[in-house]
């Protein structure tokens, strides 16, 4: 790549109101309603939420809010003018120190919190002075469990429908919970934690099934994503991620957008033979669903275990977008975000339905931040790429070609075994992970908790692992252009630009919440829970949580009428394990080279999983 | 009186009731190298290591998977972990007790006469190599293989395989006597245990070159680990191997692992 091209790059994603597109500035502004209008568009009314999203009813019933993936309450009592005030009303010890990664679910007078490994389930009475504990489901997971999930063993959170409460264990089983009493309804094992397969992912039910997807690509585990009646347990239909398409769900209804996702077989025919078989492509992500289109939407993750120059070819369908039907799992369409990935490039990240004016015309869209440092907006009846924009510095593509929908690659930020490659940007967590982002449709815009991460791979180390030496790259992972390691970022989806950044010292690792009193609350990896000026990005109130920050934040309207927010603190997950796992600092290539980069985190820091709520006095 | 309940004290302290101890974190199927039976040889080995240092034997089992030296060794589970590659920056190594190499293996009626990465023929058969994770981690043959463009006749057997089986990593050697590939790369101790396990007669042979260029070692010194900085316990160690240095090698021989050169180097070469 040329210097200039990355500057541009760099221009574009850090710089205020400077478009990557020719497109007209789109500007925030005018007073704030008092309160929630319901009225589901932004200022200008250009982006607007969808049948996904439902009217406000308090409560907190799916980690991601709602069927769009909006993670936006429609609650407006605490507000800009007010959030000042608010105080911490009670917590709740979970008693666990792994990485608390889950959104806590809120039904009627209860709420619910499932626990990292060994995976608790928590009912906690609303109605009730301090909210004491109703009862507690444990699952007793397999302890082998945990030496085989990648990472840490965190769980995303549960999902509520018909008296129910459904999460998935590390060791592979999807539990239905009797939401009431806490007895255990069904459990059913979908994967195989002996095969490298675990789950961290929160399910979604959708008609009637559960939905649920595998993690554990780099054990060489096929990724897949499963249905399972809601009522019975039983398994109503698998979608695989890789392999022949009768494995894959791809029958005559399939009909993906660009000619580089059209063909037989190309889950097969896209590696060499058999090694789809160990490709990877689990579904560890955000799954969303729009009711409208009757779509089922989610991404895959990147391939694995097998490095880049052992599996030539596209890799299908690694890091790759499905729409399927939820009745049979039937793909619609596919879109592979980051063909024969070469950087760790997961395609999981949520995916926000909206419906937004593109080019003039009323298109119903994916809002997607990829792990690749883009923001995607995509049609999302037909899989067709609208626009791709970088929110942070990358240097591994130089943009997306929306003709054919693949990134260019920098031939020159191209890793290989043995040879020193720096200022790989974004590193492998990308320039987002897991961390979900929210969306106010009174602001209309997106809220990215990112990262702002890149690594060097330099030389290579001996290891081993069951008895069998092996070298390894030495990755270093580290702050990005601007030393600092995370961002929280306003993005205009319908501008394709930031419109306000909010710098951290490490990655921000926590989920976003968008309220109707325009404030928008997120974690940092240090403890501090802040709320924001949902227009401006002002800190208006921030409160110092017992440990790090990489949980997501909601806010529901309690028994007694007010309005409160809700957040798990508990440091871990990938660039917190430094801390929830006691690795050394000086270790840095521990963690897949995230240690370097996270090495002062346990001097602000120390772990243990709290759950925090707020109200105003 | 009270002085005397501060001597006692004072004695419970220093004297360890049950004598001393020899912690090793261990993978419990993982022959041959360990076994929660014991019936590996590096079990074997650890056997005689406490015998002579006159330690009672304790195992903390855990999968040799990732996160394995975190959870176990740096976690202060125990005290080493045997079987360790001298290069390795996850524990302070011992002297090294043996030096091995990954080897080609065949059925013997197929009569291949493979030995190095080089011969031609290695573009037409179907071959077998252990994958260990994405991020450029792989077992060396993987790499040396794609490196002179063979890969589409390459099949992958995870070493993670199906824990619920014996020795996981040991599926890739019986693809081999069933013909599932023609040959495959596989680190000696692991080919030279379970060859003589299938009802078929297989060939090991020494892969070469020894190093493959730029950097990519097919021979490692193999030494016990212990926590970095503990340096008294390292050279304890170091002794005991070298007193049982003739013991050792008789095990190793009973497990039928191939060995390259004195195995005397601190460094992997």
């Amino acid at each position: 790549m040329r210097q200039g091209d990355f500057l541009f790059l760099l221009l574009c994603a850090t710089v205020l109101g400077l478009g990557c597109q020719d497109k007209t500035a789109h500007i925030v502004q005018g007073p704030a309603p008092p309160a929630h209008t319901g009225t589901p568009g932004s200022p200008s009314g250009n982006v607007r939420l969808t049948a996904g999203s439902p009217p406000e009813d308090g409560q907190w019933t799916m980690p991601a809010k709602d069927y769009a993936s909006t993670r936006y309450s429609g609650l407006g009592e605490i507000t800009t003018g007010n959030v000042k005030d608010l105080k911490l009303a009670w917590s709740f010890s979970t008693g666990f120190v792994a990485g608390h990664e889950a959104a806590p679910l809120v039904v009627g007078g209860t709420m619910y919190v499932v626990t990292p490994f060994p995976n608790y389930l928590y009912a906690l009475d609303l109605t009730k002075p301090g909210a004491p504990a109703k009862w507690t489901y444990k699952p007793k997971p397999d302890a082998a469990s945990q030496g085989v999930a990648c990472c840490d063993v965190v769980n995303r959170g549960a999902a509520y429908q018909d008296g129910k409460i459904f999460f998935n264990t590390l060791d592979d089983h999807t539990i239905a919970v009797d939401a009431a009493t806490g007895k255990e309804v069904w459990k059913t094992q979908v994967g195989d934690i002996n095969r490298g397969e675990s789950i961290t992912m929160a399910p979604i039910v959708v008609k009637g099934k559960v939905l649920v997807g595998n993690s554990g690509g780099e054990f060489g585990v096929r990724g897949w994503l499963t249905a399972l009646d809601t009522a019975t347990g039983r398994i109503v239909w698998r979608a695989y991620s890789t392999g022949p398409d009768k494995d894959v769900l791809i029958g005559p209804g399939f009909q993906p957008f660009y000619s580089q996702d059209r063909g037989k077989d190309l889950g097969v025919s896209t590696w060499p033979q058999d090694a789809w078989k160990i490709g990877g492509g689990t579904v560890w992500g955000w799954i969303s669903y729009d009711p409208e289109l009757d779509l089922v939407l989610y991404g895959t993750s990147n391939p694995g275990p097998w490095n880049p120059d052992q599996r030539p070819g596209d890799n299908k369908w690694t890091a790759t977008a499905f729409a399927r039907k939820p009745d049979d799992g039937s793909a619609r369409w596919a879109y592979q975000f980051n063909p024969h990935d070469l950087y760790d490039y997961d395609g999981v990240n949520e995916m926000v339905l909206l419906d937004m004016d593109v080019a003039g015309k009323a298109r119903k869209v994916i809002v997607h931040p990829d792990r690749n440092g883009y923001v995607y907006v995509m049609d999302r009846q037909t899989g067709e790429v609208l626009s791709a924009t970088p929110f942070v510095p990358i240097t591994t593509t130089l943009k997306v070609d929306l003709k054919t929908g693949r990134p260019v690659e920098n031939e020159a930020k191209r890793p290989g075994f043995g040879h020193v490659v720096r200022e790989i940007c974004p590193a492998a967590p990308g320039g987002k992970d897991w961390q979900p982002s929210a969306f106010s449709p009174r602001t209309g815009l997106l809220y990215i908790p990112h990262n702002n991460l890149c690594q060097d791979t330099e030389g290579v180390q001996a290891n081993y692992i069951a008895g069998t030496p092996f070298v390894g790259a030495n990755n270093k992972i580290y702050a990005g252009p601007g030393g600092h390691r995370g961002e929280f970022t306003a993005w205009d989806p319908v501008a394709g630009r930031a419109v306000w950044k909010v710098k951290e010292s490490f990655p921000a690792w926590s989920g976003a919440l968008a309220t109707a009193g325009d404030v928008v609350f997120y974690g940092t990896m240090e403890g501090w829970f802040k709320a924001l000026d949902a227009k401006t990005g002002k800190l208006l109130w921030q409160f110092k949580a017992g440990s790090g920050i990489i949980g997501q934040p909601i806010a529901y309207r309690g028994p007694d009428g007010k309005e409160y927010v809700a957040i798990l603190s508990g440091v871990g997950g990938w660039t917190g394990a430094i801390v929830s796992n006691n690795l050394a600092p000086q270790d840095g290539t521990a963690a897949l080279g995230m240690v370097n980069a996270m090495s002062d985190l346990p001097q602000h820091t120390t772990r243990g999983g709290t759950l925090y709520v707020f109200s105003l006095p | 009186m009270k002085r005397a309940v501060g001597l006692l004290a004072l004695l419970l302290l220093t004297t360890p009731l049950w004598g001393r101890e020899l912690k090793v974190c261990a993978d419990p199927n993982n022959l041959p190298f360990t076994d929660r039976r014991g019936e590996g040889f590096e079990n074997r080995i650890a056997e005689l290591v406490a015998k002579d240092l006159g330690a009672t034997l304790r195992y903390t089992w855990w999968a040799e998977r990732r996160g394995f030296f975190r959870n176990t060794l740096k976690a202060g589970l125990c005290d080493v972990v045997m079987g360790v590659p001298t290069g390795t920056e996850m524990a302070l190594p011992t002297r090294p007790y043996y030096r091995s190499t990954y080897v080609f293996v065949s059925r013997k009626d197929r009569g291949l006469a493979l030995h190095s990465f080089d011969d031609p023929a290695l573009r037409k058969l179907r071959i077998g190599v252990q994958i260990i994770g994405n991020d450029y981690a792989n077992a060396p043959p993987a790499h040396a293989l794609s490196n002179r463009g063979i890969v589409g006749n390459v099949v992958g057997y995870t070493v993670y395989g199906n824990y619920a089986e014996e020795s996981p990593p040991s599926r890739i050697v019986r693809a081999v006597a069933q013909r599932e590939v023609d040959v495959a790369v596989v680190w000696g101790p692991l080919a030279g245990y379970y060859a003589r396990r299938q009802t078929v007669p297989l060939v090991l042979v020494p892969v070469s070159p020894q190093i493959d260029l730029p950097f990519l070692p097919f021979v490692y010194d193999i030494a016990i680990g212990v926590r970095r900085g503990e340096k008294a316990l390292r050279d304890e160690i170091d002794a005991v191997l070298e007193r049982r240095q003739g013991e050792i090698a008789a095990i190793l021989d009973r497990y039928g692992v191939p060995r390259v050169g004195a195995g005397e180097r601190r460094t992997a070469p």
